[in-house]
């Protein structure tokens, strides 16, 4: 029977060219553009998460409620011993402590006097010891643009874009003015070893990345941090995994008394991306229902047409006994046919196109040039599994759906009108 | 005296005849602003104080020598704690250095930098910055009478001349006695309170009234605020001239 169907679909291609490549143009579409979402959200996530929030982030629940504004005269104290109870009653997560602040980078000429001066985005973080995760999580060695790795106390690394602008070279001398602990100001001198590109616009402006001894030294704040991050150790976001850890520790280690004490939240509640979030997960389902709504449409009028061609030999099958359902079956099976060729060459193509832009990416650094957003300049998409059966979803409804609403009209015609409509 | 001045001190007896009968009725603003200037202006002050800065973690106290010459001319230097020791400011004019022995570096404070805070107190650079003298950047207007600690004052609304003034308007409380500002409410250009002062204490120094201990509030900040007590003050004070250069905040 299935041969009997293929053939026909292989020698009648009026029958199938149009729904084939009606199908093909749809899943197509929608495995690019689901691969396209899931790798812009893939690409913000991954960031965020390594440059501000972490996949669960612990600070004060002072700090917490006005994070954006890194206070860090209510930053987390004591952070040596947290960090060793948050290691033992916490093991499947990598915890790094870090401080976060705002201030100046002052440069002095040959007399130490202000030769330039420009505001910088700072982040203290373990650069030094040897098991320390963070330059793998900043990839920092691939980012590295001139001068090399930061390697002792008082060497910073700072954005290439800054330091174009403000004309450092690596090697130099550079004042930082920022903000003790306390709300005083602060000054520390800092040795540029190199400078830095992360892609990233929001951080690329003027980043400022030194060891957390040394930012702790310069800000007064000792065995102090702003923000504690934990990791998942294969680095790959699971929201459930952070809901559950989260609930437990803020049982466990929290007070709601004290504005103090410790407060865990996900990746979602501490990046303020959660409406971003939602927005594609929004748009990944109104995508494939958009899909599955038009091929349906346009493959139940394609259905209609092929009805009014066929409509003598449906009338004929009818004629020499054959039953009305297993007509309708044969349509169906013949259009599961085309759904799942068109789906197959939809994906294929698809799959290519996104394999193209996941390799290539598109350059979108202008559009992004001021925005706060932790977005790379160049963002890809992502193939995952889904990328190989998401065209399936509408490729294959829409052609079942199409034939269902046209092969209707099979059930209409009388018996005892063949002869006559076939005389005609 | 000369003849031609007779009439002049004539008319003038009359006037205060006049203003003696008008019993209780406020003088002009601007004459309420000299007589505060009158009362703390000098030409050469030295003054030894403690800032005691109430933040939402504790309290802390930095001491401070400063010699200020005129309106536009100060140098300050930190003794206390042993952190902020030897760290020094000069303001020349409208112009600011900062000196720190850790970087052994003079940063000049300008633009954004102006808006924080010195030492983390309530007291923000731009503030250190003002012109003492408030006739210079307002326009006063007597406002009203209230008892403030149980002395009566003049209230007194300022509105700035100058867009470019911290604080687009003023209320002060000016003891009506002493001519010291007793308390104080600073407004930015939207009508939000950002900052008040209340004198706690007032000590008679020199045969002038001094602010003797003041608490200054940043209200948009969390804490306390900030609580400045002077230990020591001395008016018309020799100061050398040196020490108003930047190569003094090296020494």
């Amino acid at each position: 029977m299935i041969k009997f169907l293929l053939k026909g679909l292989l020698r009648d291609s009026s029958r199938s060219r149009f729904p084939v490549l009606t199908v093909v143009l749809g899943s197509m579409l929608t495995v690019m553009i689901y691969s396209w979402i899931t790798g812009i959200s893939g690409m913000m996530i991954s960031s965020a998460a390594g440059f501000s929030a972490g996949h669960v982030k612990v600070m004060t629940r002072a700090y917490a409620k006005e994070a954006e504004q890194m206070p860090n005269d209510l930053a987390l104290l004591k952070t040596s011993g947290l960090l060793e109870r948050l290691r033992g009653d916490f093991p499947s997560q990598v915890w790094i402590a870090r401080i976060r602040f705002g201030g100046l980078l002052d440069i002095p000429d040959e007399s130490g006097e202000t030769r330039a001066q420009g505001p910088v985005a700072g982040l203290g973080i373990d650069l030094f010891s040897p098991s320390s995760p963070e330059p793998r999580i900043l990839n920092l060695e691939k980012s590295l643009v001139r001068g090399r790795m930061a390697r002792r106390p008082g060497e910073i690394l700072i954005s290439e874009d800054f330091a174009h602008r403000l004309g450092i070279e690596p090697g130099q001398r550079a004042t930082l003015i920022g903000s003790t602990m306390d709300g005083g100001m602060a000054m520390a001198n800092f040795s540029v070893a190199g400078t830095v590109r992360f892609g990233i616009a929001a951080v690329d402006h003027g980043a400022f990345i030194a060891d957390i001894e040394d930012i702790r030294k310069a800000l007064d704040m000792e065995d102090a941090a702003g923000e504690i991050l934990g990791f998942s150790s294969d680095f790959i976001y699971r929201p459930s995994e952070a809901e559950a850890l989260t609930a437990r520790f803020n049982a466990s280690y929290s007070r709601p008394d004290d504005e103090f004490s410790p407060e865990m939240l996900t990746f979602r509640e501490a990046s303020g991306l959660a409406a971003e979030l939602d927005m594609f997960d929004y748009f990944s389902t109104l995508l494939v229902f958009i899909f599955l709504t038009a091929m349906s449409i346009v493959l139940w009028n394609a259905g209609l047409m092929g009805s009014l061609r066929r409509y003598g030999e449906i009338g004929l099958r009818m004629a020499i006994g054959e039953d009305k359902s297993r007509i309708y079956r044969s349509l169906i099976a013949e259009s599961l046919m085309i759904g799942i060729v068109g789906s197959v060459l939809g994906t294929a193509l698809g799959l290519a196109v996104s394999y193209f832009l996941q390799i290539k990416g598109v350059n979108v650094a202008s559009i992004f040039k001021n925005s706060a957003v932790l977005l790379p300049g160049v963002v890809r998409a992502r193939v995952t599994a889904a990328s190989f059966y998401i065209g399936f979803i509408p490729g294959l409804l829409a052609t079942l759906l199409g034939t269902s609403l046209s092969g209707i009209g099979i059930f209409k015609r009388q018996t005892a009108q063949l002869i006559k409509e076939l005389e005609a | 005296m000369r003849r031609h001045e007779i009439p002049r001190v004539l008319f003038l007896a009359a006037f205060l005849a006049g203003a003696a009968g008008l019993a209780g009725q406020a003088p002009p603003g601007d004459e309420i602003l000299r007589r505060i200037d009158e009362n703390i202006g000098s030409d050469n002050k030295v003054i030894v104080a403690r800032m005691t800065i109430h933040g939402r973690r504790g309290s802390r106290t930095i001491k401070s020598m400063s010699w200020i010459q005129g309106t536009d001319r100060s140098f300050t230097e930190f003794l206390e704690p042993a952190r902020e020791k030897g760290t020094k400011m000069l303001k020349l004019g409208d112009e600011l250095w900062t000196y720190t022995p850790s970087t052994d570096r003079i940063i000049k404070i300008s633009g954004h930098l102006l808006r924080q805070s010195v030492m983390g107190s309530d007291l923000s650079y731009e503030d250190m910055m003002e012109d003492p003298d408030l006739r210079n950047i307002y326009k006063p207007r007597v406002a009203g009478e209230e008892s403030f600690l149980g002395k009566p004052c003049w209230l007194l609304e300022l509105a700035a001349l100058s867009p470019d003034t911290a604080y687009d308007r003023r209320r002060i409380w000016v003891d009506k006695e002493r001519h010291v500002i007793l308390k104080e409410e600073r407004y930015a250009k939207s009508g939000k309170l950002i900052k008040t002062l209340e004198t706690a204490s007032v000590l008679r120094i020199q045969n002038r009234w001094v602010p003797e201990r003041s608490r200054f509030r940043d209200v948009l900040k969390a804490g306390e605020g900030t609580e400045f007590s002077i230990e020591s003050i001395e008016f018309n004070a020799k100061i050398p001239e040196a020490l108003f250069t930047k190569a003094s905040l090296r020494k």
